[in-house]
């Protein structure tokens, strides 16, 4: 019994990056309605750039997420304005083939520039653990949770109170009325999937102490996002952190109950699920 | 009109020649180029002409590989009858498949998330199956016997290819003609329009998913026999089905010649790569195709062939 | 002889109620006009009957058999097909070929196909653009092209949805005229309509929605006279003024 208690713990703290991961794809389709299907790589890129800082200049990876959230935020802005903006008005088939080939790209560099060779960052305290109860609380794991819950918190405070966050919201909402009052509608798509962008990056420098990563869990992390915000209901940032908690959870309960090596295929599997059982009307009102 | 037939005639004319005149390079050259092109074929007629893009069709040509091996390993049966009984399981599959997606109304980014869904289960599956080999792969013996799909040198393997080539281009051809494939476009173009105008969109959907995934699933027959070693992470993951759709996107999808041309520009893109990036890193082949579907989205996006013959025909002012 | 009977229709999305137990009949060869304010739950009865949402409860006849399950395909097979308030031409298909789409319903070969649709053009006055791509046609041709694709599958039953929506007065008038002339080749049709004057000119009946419920049919003229019809599209108070 201890054993799903523990599951369901390390679940929840686990969800919490993916929720913060999950918030940024769900910020940037509320936006734009744009598939971010180099979301799961953007976020490896911000796991190498932790992982390199870490290793070249021993900097903590969370120290260092101001450095890869920003750097992620503007390269989130760069595709946006050099690729994105051109095609905003396409076919959604364009829309998805642009950015597969974005994915592809960064991949592919990642592979390129670091080999398929999984990397790993071990903190010095990566083993310290403390118990409540009779479940164990990894330290790592659990000042990941604490900060991408600030970093959640702080990106609705940010939309809700800044006036740069109310013009996302607005354009996000109602991109017609948006630009009816004067908005710049082109920033706010930028800067959109900039923030977006750089939520992903942050998690990426959280989830580094956590895992081992190669240029393929890309896909992995693209996948998990998505499946979180289906269910959370595309373009809603409280329902992607919602299911970035269900979903931790419930991949965490999976490894447990099957084979681990089979946890990728329960991802897989919970999409399919999620795809089938959520009709398309549904998600979350939009689409 | 003679002068294009007889141009047709000196091509073919100079295919079948061809191989008997170039080194061992060109030829796997030109098989490859095929080989992709006849995949690119079969992709097309549910990604092109119906407009549902999968990007799990790695899943069906893996139902070619293995199950025409396994039959020939374990019951001695020739991969030339083999072939067909992994066609028709790839049929099955993406019936399967179908089913879900089509009577759920999983449309466009949905689809295309639940085909590489399936692919990667199919992956992540065989990998974990010892009769499939596992993480170590199936070698397939080498004993050259034609009744057993396996020859000597390339120039055999050259001609099944053309002919693979050749059949499923005529497949498209016919399907383009026919009332199926009219009711495709229109599906593709509309799908609601096209269920208010009599088109049963689920059943032809359907049709079209299984022929590809059939048609699929005989190049990975024909791979089988010609690499001689399968492994999931190899003939099932999402860059296969990458190297799979991105020729008939760039080539031009929704049309026949744009499949042939799209292989043979990635093919020479390829060599290009391979011969000044000697190196030859991993990975740089499939970030050019990142980079080419992103240069095709923005600037082709009906690709190559499509776009030159509208080129062609401004310039040329010619009839077509 | 009575071709489709709707009865006790409903449909709500959520709290929202778009039709509120909607009852009629179609009769064989009638021109019947289906008007109401924005809202009212028109085209959502168009989407009904059509096949394309079903109903909360109610059953709809057709040519006396039930359509209750039937998906849209199926109703057009059995002779009833609809436009779209939106025109939806193949855009990257021909007009022709848009055409040529809906021909092929009946026959099955491309060649007879071709042959009925070029019929079609040549109704709806379309003859000269038959080569012309789907996208950027005029708004008027638009229609033209939607109406043309729908006789090509030689229904019995059409149904039109604001097919004057956008027109000027003389591309009114020449649809009005061509809708004459398909009616006269014994099509039945029921039409959505805001332009009051290609309603009240072609409807031999008309029925008035508000708010997802029927509230009142009959001829023209007694609908126009009808109190509650005006207070629905004028508001309260109108309907004591005088005509």
């Amino acid at each position: 019994m201890s054993l799903y208690i523990q599951a369901i713990v390390n679940g929840v703290l686990i969800g919490g990056v993916y929720s913060l991961m999950a918030v940024g794809l769900s910020l940037i389709f509320g936006v734009m309605r744009i598939i971010n299907f180099a979301h799961g790589d953007m976020m490896v890129w911000g796991m190498y750039l932790s992982y390199w800082l870490f290793v070249t200049f021993g900097v903590d990876p969370y120290l260092s997420i101001a450095i890869t959230a920003t750097a992620i935020f503007l390269l989130g802005m760069a595709v946006q304005r050099g690729l994105v903006n051109r095609i905003v008005q396409a076919p959604h088939e364009m829309q998805i083939l642009l950015m597969m080939g974005v994915a592809l790209v960064m991949e592919n560099v990642a592979l390129m520039v670091w080999g398929p060779d999984p990397r790993r960052v071990n903190v010095p305290y990566a083993l310290s653990t403390f118990w409540i109860g009779p479940i164990v609380f990894d330290l790592p794991r659990v000042v990941t949770f604490a900060v991408a819950l600030i970093l959640a918190l702080g990106l609705f405070l940010f939309l809700k109170n800044t006036d740069t966050g109310r013009m996302i919201r607005a354009a996000s909402d109602n991109r017609i009325g948006a630009l009816l009052v004067g908005t710049d509608i082109l920033k706010v798509f930028t800067l959109a999937f900039g923030v977006g962008a750089a939520c992903v990056g942050a998690a990426g420098s959280l989830m580094t102490p956590l895992l081992p990563f190669s240029p393929s869990t890309g896909l992995f992390f693209t996948i998990t996002s998505f499946n979180i915000v289906i269910i959370g209901g595309m373009g809603s940032l409280l329902g992607a952190f919602v299911g970035g908690l269900l979903v931790g959870v419930s991949e965490s309960l999976g490894a447990v109950i099957l084979v681990p090596s089979l946890k990728e295929i329960v991802s897989f599997v919970l999409l399919v699920a999620i795809l089938l059982w959520r009709p398309q009307g549904l998600t979350g009102g939009r689409r | 009109m003679i002068g294009r037939a007889a141009l047709g005639i000196a091509a073919a004319a100079g295919l079948l020649v061809l191989p008997f005149y170039v080194p061992s390079t060109w030829q796997n050259l030109l098989i490859t180029t095929f080989y992709y092109a006849y995949l690119g074929q079969a992709w097309n007629l549910l990604g092109g002409y119906a407009g549902q893009l999968s990007l799990g069709h790695a899943a069906f040509f893996g139902f070619g590989a293995y199950v025409s091996v396994l039959l020939q390993m374990h019951l001695g049966i020739s991969p030339w009858i083999g072939m067909f009984g992994g066609a028709l399981l790839a049929a099955v599959f993406s019936q399967g498949v179908g089913y879900l997606g089509f009577r759920f109304g999983l449309r466009g980014f949905y689809f295309i998330l639940l085909t590489l869904a399936a692919a990667e289960i199919c992956r992540l599956v065989a990998l974990h199956l010892s009769i499939l080999g596992g993480y170590t792969g199936i070698f397939i013996p080498f004993k050259p016997n034609p009744w057993q799909y396996q020859f000597q040198g390339k120039i055999p393997y050259y001609f099944i290819a053309l002919a693979l080539l050749a059949f499923g281009s005529a497949v498209v051809w016919l399907v383009q003609r026919s009332k199926f494939g009219s009711y495709l476009v229109a599906i593709r173009e509309d799908e609601d329009a096209s269920e208010a105008l009599g088109v049963d969109t689920f059943r032809y959907k359907m049709i079209a998913y299984g022929l590809s995934a059939a048609l699929t699933a005989l190049g990975g027959t024909f791979y089988a026999y010609y690499q001689f070693y399968l492994q999931p992470n190899t003939v099932l993951n999402i860059n296969h089905s990458v190297d799979i759709m991105i020729r008939p996107i760039v080539g031009g999808s929704g049309t026949i010649l744009g499949p042939v041309l799209g292989a043979f520009l990635l093919e020479l893109l390829g060599e290009f790569s391979r011969t000044y990036f000697a190196a030859s890193l991993a990975g740089l082949n499939v970030a050019i195709y990142g980079v080419l579907l992103i240069v095709v989205v923005l600037f082709l996006p009906r690709g190559v062939y499509p776009s030159l013959r509208g080129w062609l025909r401004r310039v040329g002012g010619s009839a077509e | 002889m009575t071709l489709l009977v709707a009865e006790g229709i409903s449909k709500s999305f959520g709290g929202l109620h778009a039709v509120q137990a909607v009852s009629f009949r179609v009769a064989d060869g009638e021109i019947l006009g289906l008007i109401g304010p924005n809202g009212a739950g028109k085209t959502t009865l168009f989407h009904i009957i059509s096949g394309f949402l079903p109903p909360d409860r109610g059953t709809i006849h057709y040519a006396g058999e039930p359509l209750a399950g039937l998906r849209p395909h199926d109703i057009c097979q059995r002779g009833m097909v609809r436009t779209f308030q939106v025109t939806r031409p193949f855009q990257r298909l021909s007009v022709l070929e848009n055409v040529v789409i809906g021909a092929l319903q009946r026959v099955p070969h491309r060649r007879d196909a071709i042959r009925i649709a070029e019929e079609m053009l040549a109704l709806t006055g379309l003859s000269e653009k038959a080569r012309n791509p789907g996208h950027g046609l005029t708004i008027a041709d638009r229609k033209r092209v939607e109406l043309a694709r729908a006789l090509a599958t030689r229904p019995r039953l059409l149904l039109l949805d604001e097919v004057m929506a956008g027109l000027n007065p003389g591309e009114t008038d020449r649809l009005i005229e061509l809708i004459r002339r398909v009616h006269a080749q014994g099509i039945t049709i029921m039409l959505i309509e805001h332009v009051m004057k290609a309603v009240m000119s072609l409807s031999q009946r008309i029925l008035v929605l508000s708010y997802g419920q029927l509230i009142a049919q009959g001829a023209p003229a007694e609908i126009v006279r009808n109190p509650q019809v005006i207070e629905a599209y004028l508001g309260e108070g109108y309907a004591e003024l005088e005509p």
